[in-house]
């Protein structure tokens, strides 16, 4: 396993495929909060946790992996899938992480205040992703 | 209705550019399954709690907060079941993620019966 960046992957997205995960992004965020004025915190809270991006995101993996290895002239469709696969894999990886972001609100706003709070929310959310994450590839 | 057009479009915009910042941030790192914890940020949160927190208040964000980590499990099991499914049955990541959201909608569901609602 080696762990790294490839800012050449940035290439392979179109604009298009930017701007409609900028517009998924939105509208979930906007129907999100407006359940949570329909329905109160307690539901509208689930929602902050809506895999609304998900799909589009796994879509957007497997199309890139398929296109590299038609690339090279060979028949990606399954290695497309397991790419996304893997990369949902990890998504469950960082959703515990969400977990642990949003059980650091719930208890630390008790007591702290919020923009300290966010900021220790998130650093306690990639704490944890990668925790599990590295849990899991050593599996 | 309680929340002001130029409200929605502000959550609309910051929403918009936290996840396009995450899925950026997530397309870079390798391998995919390192990416893949950039799939789950707590983008709408980020969107969204800053607003919510000047408008009602810490302990209104407290509240949300809980039933984010019931959301955020039942999160873990879609995204598990997607991983499965989708090397199981061999079918598009896109479709099987679609027909899955019901999945986390049962998951929360469930918690919210078992938790969130006492």
């Amino acid at each position: 396993m080696r762990v790294g960046v490839e800012f050449s992957k940035l290439r392979e997205g179109t604009i298009g495929e930017y701007v409609e995960r900028f517009l998924f992004g939105g509208v979930v965020t906007v129907i999100a909060t407006l359940i949570a004025n329909r329905y109160g915190p307690v539901i509208g809270g689930l929602f902050l946790a809506f895999p609304g991006i998900f799909p589009a995101a796994v879509s957007m993996t497997e199309k890139h992996a398929r296109k590299r290895k038609a690339e090279s002239g060979e028949h990606g469709t399954l290695f497309g899938r397991a790419e996304a696969s893997v990369e949902a894999a990890g998504a469950s990886a960082g959703a515990l992480g969400l977990a642990a972001f949003g059980l650091t609100l719930w208890v630390g706003l008790r007591e702290h205040k919020f923009p300290a709070m966010l900021i220790l929310a998130m650093v306690v959310w990639l704490a944890t992703s990668l925790v599990f994450w590295w849990v899991r590839e050593k599996l | 209705m309680g929340q002001s057009a130029t409200d929605l479009m502000i959550r609309f915009l910051v929403g918009g550019a936290v996840v396009c910042l995450f899925s950026v941030i997530g397309d870079v790192f390798k391998p995919k399954s390192l990416g893949g914890i950039f799939a789950a940020a707590p983008t709408i949160a980020l969107a969204t709690l800053y607003l919510t927190a000047r408008k009602h208040g810490a302990a209104y964000v407290g509240v949300e907060a809980r039933s984010m980590v019931a959301g955020a499990i039942a999160f873990f099991v879609y995204a598990c079941l997607v991983s499965f499914a989708i090397m199981r049955y061999r079918r598009s990541s896109v479709g099987i993620a679609a027909a899955l959201i019901p999945a986390w909608a049962g998951a929360c569901v469930v918690l919210w019966a078992l938790w969130l609602r006492r």
